[in-house]
């Protein structure tokens, strides 16, 4: 009865196409054929013109089967019965016969030839068509990652189509972050595409003040302009006349109106060279012989002697252009026509501009926190044993190296990270304190009276360690992978963010602190290595032993730098010249701040790293740059505070 | 005056004609001579090596005799190579522009020339015009004065900060070093106008000689000898008036030559004034024989590497510094050149190029530690004809 009742449809399609949809409806209310069957024409011999209204309406449909029925059909399995002009999921099962599926019930049909089908192929303009309508399902999808993906692709390439959809779909968001996401994407969208420009100002102003990078994003197309130049000013959008001479070059306004074909192009020197070398006439061009033509005079003469045999198009004289220019008017145009929301988008950027500026500071502060820590840490040995002892450690740098290669041949051994690190820190001490002992004993110790010596000994020692860390390790790079928990970023909003490892590193430098001014104010040790520094005579006579003293304050500042190492191993990469790329700021560090003061060392490092960032932050494609001038500065500061910033008085400064 | 100074230093003598007598035999057995014994790269590197000599005898005067321990002289080595290396660039790449546009039919305006030699010379920083520091590339004589002004003006800039603020000792060093670090860091930029890290190239092709380089190496050896000879008798004779008591003085107690009334600043400012000029006459002469110089030369390694040399030839008699400067960085060419034979150790066999820097920095603990006077302490022996070593 049903099958026969089709066919009649096919026949009939035009005029009981009414009449079979309400009886099918009463029979199906859920089945999705009939209403294909309404527009079986049209889907049949689909073309991008004719297929939008029923696209539109298979999508309003709110039929379950919908999005599938467009899926199918994008992405070109729906077949066409020939029998009965149904519409199928067709499957390949095997040489020329197909599987069909019924949409409504999802049964199998049955196996037909090809011969009995056609498929239908929709072109890439209804394929897009099509998957225009199908961002409203997958935002209305049950699956919240769909939504968030299709949000993401939404966000990614917006059009004014998808517009609709989003806002149709955010009043049924369950998921209150989802929600969120939906409800900015459309201001986002409306402001790109809202249908009036009080739709499209209010969601400007909605959004004001955000700091999103979307934003702006959104934002900026809105307030572009092109430069134009014509002979009266149109009736525009116009952002600003320009004034030639103040807001534009007299070339730069020339070339416009040559690129507007409204004036001839300037004649350039290349060219007149060119035309110049094609009209050698028996030695000479225009009566200026070849070999007087290397004076600029004698080529514009010949030149002009061209122009007036009418050889070659005439110079484009100053007055010329002038003259063109005066005839013109040169201005910018916003691609956007209503100056409503290009004023609106203009101040609300100006607005956004301001915050970022000022958050951009509070960031730039951050970075610089976090390069000073890292100073700090590479520094803070040597403020041990230059500051404390006065001994120069030119092999300071190779002990930060020695703690990063020792993180590494951990992180070898120990697989997990967390624990590798946790474990490579005490061992990295050991290492480096050892190092640093059995150098002290060795070395240093019969250097204490030759300080430049000892400068020259350590670098011996450093350049022999650079080495060797080169032939065991070779020179590529060696990871050290911090833990994943440190991985990604605190992001306080898109201007303002730092990652987790540069707040290790800066705890790790606090905590560094803590434990100095405690060794060094509240230990026995501290006490003994304060007293030896100051006055190593009368310290023996009061029982203590300063070279063993020495020894283990030396240690303890080798022993300091691997576990600098360790941490600066975890963000720069573990190579044999780690250490020697931070010798010199180290010292820098030291000196600057104060020899023989931890707070000195503390002041030393936050100014360096001040400094650097805020004059990378002047020229910031140039670190280079900045490093030079920071050195300049440094040495004209120690002009004014040679003793750096927290200078030692009376007997504790030494000499 | 000059007599009785000669005869006062019996040893500059003997320098002179050691130096005159190896620059004849290493003529006479050189490729360019015709006997051919001496390859031209090797007539290179020993002219390499006399330009290296006598920067080691700037660093002696002021850090074995007055005291100041420079980690910053290969700075002023370097500016005097740019320096030079600006007019052979220019010159060179003029003459070649210039032919090749002369074969066009139109011949070309200065303009043009001028824009052709810089797209060839700032091509490779993306650029084609000339910054200001090349105003006066195009003259040989400019440039020649320029090789000794412009080290010497920021040895008198940063020596006059430096001194009057009485930075002495270890400080001084790091500062120096802190200089030399400043200059490479800057120059390594592309828009510092000295071509970034490409650095100045084709050094080694004198503008206008036709001479093949068997010859020209020859030139640049005796004038390098020439520089050294001249060189090591100016600081012979420096130190051994009062001018070089005084500088002795302040070495060994500054405060005491300050309180009998000298101005140690102004002896001490003098004094690296006029090693920096050396050092830069000496990079003048190094860097058209080895065809390159780049920001790396200048790196703050290099001068820690002159301060080891002086360091292991003996410091506060200049034959050390020669002796230092010579076997070191001759040792250090034979060793990383890939010419020593490796080693084998049963299990290991040392590779020298990877090992030669272990063994040298070992060795400069060594000669720091056991052996303060150097190599050159080896000639106090032979007097007294006491023992072989310490």
């Amino acid at each position: 009865m049903r099958q026969i009742y089709a066919a009649a449809l096919a026949l009939l399609l035009f005029c009981v196409t009414a009449l079979s949809a309400a009886s099918q409806d009463t029979q199906d209310a859920r089945a999705i054929q009939p209403l294909l069957q309404q527009h079986q024409a049209v889907i049949a011999k689909s073309s991008r013109k004719t297929i939008g209204p029923v696209i539109d309406a298979i999508a309003a449909s709110g039929l379950p089967q919908a999005q599938q029925v467009l899926q199918v059909w994008a992405a070109k399995d729906m077949w066409i019965r020939k029998s009965d002009g149904h519409f199928f999921i067709g499957e390949k099962v095997g040489g020329k016969t197909y599987r069909l599926t019924d949409f409504d019930s999802g049964d199998v049909v049955g196996e037909f030839q090809k011969g009995d089908l056609k498929q239908l192929k929709p072109n890439s303009g209804i394929r897009a068509l099509i998957a225009t309508a199908l961002v409203q399902f997958k935002l209305t999808d049950p699956d919240p990652a769909a939504r968030a993906d299709a949000l993401q692709s939404v966000a990614r390439n917006p059009s004014a189509d998808q517009l609709a959809p989003l806002r149709a779909s955010i009043n049924s968001e369950a998921n209150a972050a989802l929600a969120t996401q939906k409800l900015r994407l459309e201001r986002l969208l409306t402001i790109r595409f809202g249908a009036s420009d009080a739709e499209r100002i209010s969601a400007i102003e909605d959004m004001a003040g955000d700091l999103g990078v979307d934003l702006r994003a959104t934002l900026n197309p809105v307030v572009t302009t092109v430069r134009e130049a014509t002979p009266t000013l149109p009736d525009a959008n116009i952002a600003k006349t320009l004034t030639v001479g103040e807001d534009i070059s007299t070339s730069e306004a020339y070339a416009l109106l040559v690129a507007a074909k409204l004036a001839p192009a300037p004649v350039s020197d290349d060219v007149i060279r060119t035309a110049l070398a094609d009209h050698i006439d028996g030695g000479r061009v225009g009566d200026v012989p070849v070999a007087q033509l290397s004076d600029p005079a004698q080529r514009t003469r010949a030149y002009e002697a061209l122009t007036n045999a009418g050889k070659v198009a005439p110079l484009v004289g100053e007055a010329d252009i002038a003259q063109a220019l005066a005839n013109h008017v040169i201005y910018d145009r916003y691609l956007d026509p209503s100056a409503a929301v290009t004023a609106a988008a203009a101040k609300a950027l100006k607005d956004i501009e301001v915050k970022v500026a000022l958050n951009q500071t509070l960031d730039l502060g951050l970075d610089a926190l976090s390069l000073a820590s890292i100073y700090f840490l590479a520094a803070i040995g040597l403020a041990i044993t230059f500051g404390v002892m006065g001994v120069i450690n030119m092999a300071h740098g190779e002990f930060i190296m020695m703690g990063a290669y020792t993180g590494y041949v951990v992180q070898q051994i120990v697989p997990d990270h967390t624990l590798s690190i946790l474990i490579a820190i005490p061992t990295a001490f050991a290492v480096t304190f050892a190092a640093g002992v059995v150098m002290e004993r060795l070395v240093i110790r019969h250097l204490y009276a030759r300080p430049l010596e000892t400068l020259l000994a350590t670098f011996g020692i450093s350049i022999a360690l650079q080495q060797l860390a080169k032939n065991i390790f070779g020179t590529q790079a060696r990871p050290l992978t911090a833990p994943g928990w440190l991985d990604g970023a605190w992001m306080m909003n898109d201007v303002v963010s730092i990652s987790y490892i540069r707040i290790a590193i800066f705890v790790l430098a606090l905590i560094f602190l803590a434990v100095f001014l405690f060794i060094i104010k509240r230990t026995r040790l501290g006490l003994e290595t304060r007293a030896v520094t100051q006055n190593p005579a009368m310290a023996a006579q009061m029982g203590i032993n300063p070279g063993r003293v020495n020894m283990l304050t030396f240690g303890l500042g080798s022993g300091i730098a691997g576990v600098a190492g360790v941490a600066i191993g975890l963000f720069a990469k573990v190579t044999s010249e780690l250490g020697s790329d931070y010798i010199v700021q180290s010292f820098m560090t030291v000196v600057v701040g104060g020899v023989g003061n931890i707070w000195g060392t503390l002041a030393g490092a936050a100014l360096i790293g001040f400094l650097q960032k805020g004059i990378e932050w002047l020229n910031p494609s140039n670190t280079l740059a900045a490093q030079t001038y920071m050195i300049i500065f440094i040495i004209i500061f120690i002009q004014f505070r040679p003793r750096g910033i927290i200078a030692l008085k009376g007997r504790a400064a030494g000499d | 005056m000059q007599r009785s100074f000669i005869a006062r230093n019996p040893s500059v003598l003997i320098f002179l004609s050691l130096l005159a007598l190896f620059t004849l035999v290493v003529t006479v057995l050189s490729e360019g001579a015709g006997a051919g014994f001496i390859s031209t790269s090797f007539i290179k590197t020993l002219g390499k090596t006399l330009c290296l000599c006598l920067i080691a005898v700037a660093m002696d005067l002021i850090w074995g005799y007055a005291g100041i321990l420079s980690l910053g002289h290969f700075a002023f080595f370097g500016l005097g190579g740019y320096m030079i290396g600006m007019w052979l660039m220019y010159e060179r790449t003029r003459l070649i522009v210039v032919d090749s546009l002369n074969q066009t039919e139109i011949p070309p305006t200065e303009a043009e020339v001028i824009e052709a030699i810089g797209t060839q010379i700032f091509g490779v920083v993306g650029s084609s015009d000339f910054p200001m520091i090349w105003a006066f590339a195009d003259s040989l004589i400019l440039q020649l004065a320029l090789v000794v002004l412009v080290p010497g003006m920021l040895a008198l800039i940063f020596g006059w900060l430096a001194f009057r603020s009485r930075v002495t000792g270890v400080y001084l060093s790091i500062l120096t070093q802190a200089m030399t670090l400043a200059l490479a860091l800057y120059l390594f930029q592309n828009d510092s106008g000295l071509r970034g890290n490409n650095g100045l190239s084709g050094l080694q092709n004198l503008p206008g000689v036709t001479a093949s380089q068997d010859i020209v190496s020859l030139w640049f050896l005796w004038a390098s000898a020439f520089a050294l000879g001249a060189g090591y008798f100016l600081a012979a004779w420096v130190v051994s008036g009062k001018f070089g008591s005084v500088i002795c003085g302040i070495r060994d107690n500054e405060a005491r030559v300050r309180f009998l009334g000298y101005s140690v600043e102004a002896y001490k400012l003098a004094l690296f004034t006029l090693t920096a000029c050396l050092a830069a006459i000496a990079g003048a002469l190094y860097y058209p024989q080895a065809g390159i110089i780049n920001p790396a030369e200048i790196a703050p390694i290099a001068s820690i590497y002159l301060a080891v040399w002086v360091a292991i030839g003996g410091r506060g008699r200049l034959y050390g510094a020669v002796i230092g400067a010579a076997f070191v960085s001759l040792l250090s060419t034979w060793f990383t050149g890939g010419q020593a034979p490796d080693l084998p150790m049963g299990v290991y066999t040392v590779k020298w190029v990877d090992w030669w820097l272990v063994l040298l920095g070992v060795s400069f603990v060594l000669v720091t530690l056991f052996a303060p006077k150097g190599i050159g302490g080896l000639f106090d022996l032979i007097p007294t004809k006491k023992g072989s070593e310490e």
